[in-house]
């Protein structure tokens, strides 16, 4: 009797889901299976097969996954290092971490843009040193790396939460029976910090393969990532039903790129939280 | 004694990298010239040009407005579907989870973009789209967060209370709200971090003349650099930081410790 | 986040504002609402357009609030105004976007009656509006120019800058800054083959397109309002750009300086024009007539610095700009100019289909 009283509670929220979450979501599929005059089509989905936006869609994977190898390459040592330390220490020590990820996004690549520069800082500080100048503005490189910049915190977090929950005494008993310092982590510490590293992956890739603003501003105009193609699609050729036929596509892709990630993760979830 | 030295190099390096960007803003903000590498002496210009210009104050009265109100609604609305979700059976359970995770799944691009074609259709853009919107990405953080603290929960003192005559709105003030309240804080924290970085929603949800931080600085970028953003970083910054304090080593959180 | 998250908070009495805070959240959510008041004008222009204070000014002496929206590219601009989702009052735009809103019924005639100070402009520029508005019933010009070539002195020899192949010469690789908008770019090499600028040839686009992929690796950036700042700051030898950019650029850099190459160029006119949408139609005539005054019109001149059609303007600047041939192209570079035309559908999805096969080629 509460129990269905309690349940109502979550009518609201019902509602808005239908509102908001589903009514449009329906509405991308109406635009992506019909054309401006509204009759069915599915060229909108099958265009993706078109040179260009499939080219945009393997550039974007190959930049997403790049970003992601290089998240990851520097955040599990960093949080071995961060779990290694001492209670007040650690903790004042992920508070600096977390810091930068407060300033806004759009702030930090703009830091980006203009450490880069032709003349920015970092030339500068290389140009005296007598060392060749950095000329990665306007090309993919400073797009992966600005997504590093801005993706990293959500690589660190999870792997860090992951492992900081390993009981002590679980890597003493491996010790204890034998095990060296690699089979350790191998054997314990890498298998018990899937769960993390895995929800960072895909916390990482998906915001690295669907991103528009980085390569915008950070690709002169020459790096066309499938997210702009579509921003393209919606903002300056007033093709509402291509851009919804690509973002269903993009849509499939993130789906199936966490479904592969989750079945070898076992349970991934948000670690964040 | 090696190993040591090599995690110290390899965090200082890491905190660099990630403190780099932001150190050369704020000197920069600091900075008497229009130039990005010489040094043209100390002024406040910046800071003075930063406070005179309205656009850049709406902006950012926006986002403390939409972020804030974003994310009280969200609150609002994420506790009460976590308690009624945790009321139903396991099917009902697992539909309703469902459907949550679709704004978290979906990239940014698709949410904004599916809300823009929605708004265009029944009404017209302005604040209040953007509101919808941010309200919508946020929910899901509120309901998982509260969710966990709610099955942890203590069903059987409820239940005893109820037994002995308290009415149900008593009896959930009085034992399950204390129990869920962490979690409700941290979900409208997160819905509101969320909310203040959120770029590309705004961006396609936005109606004429509002502008988030985000969308003002992407629009302002286009256009060129200007020494008054740099200014607009450090101060961010500094917010950033006193918040951020004030929430890991002021009073509330000395008294978790104890 | 987590540190900070999972702290917990004993400040339970603060907790319990927070439905008293939603309320108010409410009242705000559903004040904003669809509400249309008379007082308010909704204009969209250009990035970097119009002088940020004429907008307080206009605000302080009719109460009019103005929202204010800023687009990149005529195509950009189209996009925004088609999608419906925001009713525009006063559009500033291209002539050739100009002409094909008109041709699609989406512009309204203006009272010029409400806009006494539009004796002001010179009526040779609306002469030259009759190309896109043969009655001069709909649009009013605003500022004019052409595109040319902005280099700098130190790092381009300057007697190949008269023509427009100096942007495929590969001494120049990765200093070119290039026009990000896709009518503009075009122009470069439909000029340099000899072709009109308002081209639908397939095979003459097509070519266009291979000289402009060809030209790709040696492109430092495509940009539009920011090349000027690129420019100034020398990250680029030269870039394609608008002439009161090239203007604006000069006054800060003396190592600037600015051609229209001997194939010939675009002459654009930007005018201002009321959509069909428009809700404050005497509001925007309002802010029009406040545009052609003397001190307003003079205030955003010293913004964007193009060539303003404001004769009482123009005579009271220094002789020196009022005879810059960058800030005033004479005649002879005029003529030697191109007006952009709208294209028809096909053409239009063909031409961005190009642009984007540009844009991802290596």
């Amino acid at each position: 009797m509460h129990n269905l009283k309690r349940q109502i509670l979550a009518g609201p929220y019902l509602l808005w889901i239908a509102g908001f979450v589903l009514l449009p979501v329906g509405l991308i599929l109406y635009y992506a299976l019909t054309t401006t005059s509204g009759q069915f089509t599915v060229f909108n989905i099958t265009s993706i097969t078109a040179s260009v936006h499939w080219k945009a869609l393997v550039l974007s994977l190959e930049l997403a996954l790049l970003c992601t190898v290089f998240c990851l390459a520097l955040s599990y040592p960093l949080a071995m290092v961060l779990n290694g330390m001492k209670g007040k220490k650690s903790s004042l020590v992920v508070f600096i971490f977390i810091l930068p990820m407060w300033m806004n996004f759009m702030l930090r690549i703009l830091a980006w843009k203009m450490l880069l520069s032709n003349h920015g800082v970092i030339n500068t500080i290389l140009d005296m040193l007598g060392l060749p100048g950095l000329d990665i503005l306007n090309t993919p490189s400073a797009v992966v790396f600005c997504m590093v910049y801005d993706f990293l915190p959500f690589m660190v977090l999870p792997i860090y939460n992951a492992m900081s929950r390993i009981e002590k005494d679980v890597i003493e008993a491996a010790r204890d029976l034998g095990a060296g310092g690699f089979t350790v982590f191998f054997k314990v510490i890498l298998p018990l910090t899937m769960p993390g590293v895995v929800s960072g992956i895909i916390m990482v890739f998906v915001p690295a393969l669907t991103s528009f603003a980085i390569s915008d501003l950070l690709g002169g105009g020459k790096v066309l990532l499938i997210g702009n193609v579509i921003e393209q699609a919606f903002m300056q050729e007033y093709n509402w039903n291509l851009g919804s036929g690509l973002s269903l596509v993009l849509m499939v892709f993130v789906i199936a790129s966490m479904a592969l990630m989750n079945s070898h993760g076992e349970e991934g979830g948000t670690g964040i939280c | 004694m090696l190993k040591r030295s090599a995690e110290r190099i390899y965090m200082f390096l890491i905190f660099l990298f990630l403190y780099l960007p932001i150190i050369v803003l704020v000197i920069l903000s600091f900075n008497d010239s229009k130039s990005k590498v010489q040094w043209g002496g100390f002024t406040l210009r910046w800071y003075q040009r930063l406070f005179s210009s309205s656009s850049m104050m709406e902006a950012f009265g926006t986002t403390i407005l939409v972020s804030l109100v974003s994310a009280l609604v969200a609150t609002l609305l994420g506790t009460l579907a976590a308690l009624g979700i945790d009321a139903m059976k396991k099917r009902g359970q697992a539909i309703m989870l469902g459907v949550t995770d679709i704004p978290l799944l979906n990239a940014d691009i698709v949410t904004g973009i599916s809300m823009m074609l929605l708004f265009v259709r029944f009404t017209r853009l302005g604040l209040s789209t953007v509101l919808i919107a941010h309200i919508t990405f946020n929910i899901p953080y509120v309901i998982l967060n509260v969710l966990p603290k709610l099955k942890q929960s203590n069903r059987t003192t409820y239940e005893a209370a109820l037994d002995l005559g308290a009415t149900p709105l008593y009896a959930f003030y009085k034992i399950i709200w204390p129990q869920i309240r962490p979690g409700v804080f941290s979900g409208f924290l997160m819905a509101m971090t969320m909310s203040l970085d959120d770029f590309s929603v705004t961006y396609f949800t936005k109606g004429a003349g509002i502008n988030t931080l985000s969308t003002m600085i992407y629009t302002e970028m286009r256009k060129g650099i200007r020494p008054e953003m740099y200014a607009l970083s450090t101060i961010l910054f500094l917010i950033a930081l006193v918040l951020l304090l004030f929430m890991n080593f002021g009073p509330s959180a000395r008294q978790k410790e104890e | 986040m987590p540190a900070v998250l999972r702290k917990e908070n004993n400040t339970m009495k603060k907790s319990l504002c927070l439905p008293i805070l939603f309320l108010a959240a409410f009242a705000i959510l559903s004040g904003c609402g669809a509400k249309d008041s008379p007082d308010t004008l909704t204009v969209l222009n250009y990035g970097k357009y119009l002088e940020p204070e004429v907008l307080e000014q206009f605000e302080e002496e009719t109460g009019i609030k103005v929202e204010y929206e800023e687009y990149v590219t005529p195509e950009n601009m189209y996009t925004k105004y088609r999608a419906g989702a925001i009713d525009y009052d006063l559009i500033c735009t291209s002539d050739y976007m100009v002409e094909k809103l008109i041709q699609e019924g989406q512009v309204q005639e203006l009272d010029f009656g409400n806009i006494p100070l539009s004796k002001n402009l010179d009526p040779v520029y609306f002469e030259f509006s009759k190309s896109f508005d043969p009655e001069n019933k709909y649009s009013l010009p605003y500022f004019f120019g052409t595109v040319g070539i902005l280099y700098n002195k130190e790092m381009v020899e300057e007697s190949e800058v008269d023509s427009w192949s100096i942007l495929w010469d590969e001494a120049y690789s990765g200093q070119i800054i290039m026009a990000d908008s896709v009518r503009d770019s075009f122009m470069v090499p439909l000029k340099i083959l000899g072709y009109s600028l308002n081209t639908t040839d397939e095979g003459e686009l097509k070519e266009a397109q291979e000289m402009l992929i060809r030209q790709k690796p040696l492109v430092y950036s495509y940009l539009v309002d920011e090349a000027q700042d690129e420019m100034i700051a020398e990250n680029a030898a030269m870039a394609v750009v608008y002439s009161g950019e090239a203007g604006y650029a000069l006054e800060f850099n003396e190592n600037l300086a600015f051609s229209v190459p001997k194939e010939g160029s675009n002459m654009w006119i930007d005018s201002w024009f009321v959509p069909k949408t428009a809700k404050h139609k005497e509001n925007a005539e309002k802010f029009l007539d406040f545009l052609c005054r003397e001190d307003i019109s003079m205030m955003n001149f010293d913004y964007v610095y193009y060539a303003t059609p404001n004769t009482k303007t123009k005579e009271a600047l220094d002789p020196e700009i009022q005879e810059s041939p960058t800030i005033f192209p004479p005649n002879e570079i005029l003529e030697n100019c191109e007006v952009l035309k709208p294209l028809d559908d096909i053409s239009n999805t063909n031409l961005s289909i190009l642009w984007k096969e540009i844009k991802a080629a290596d």
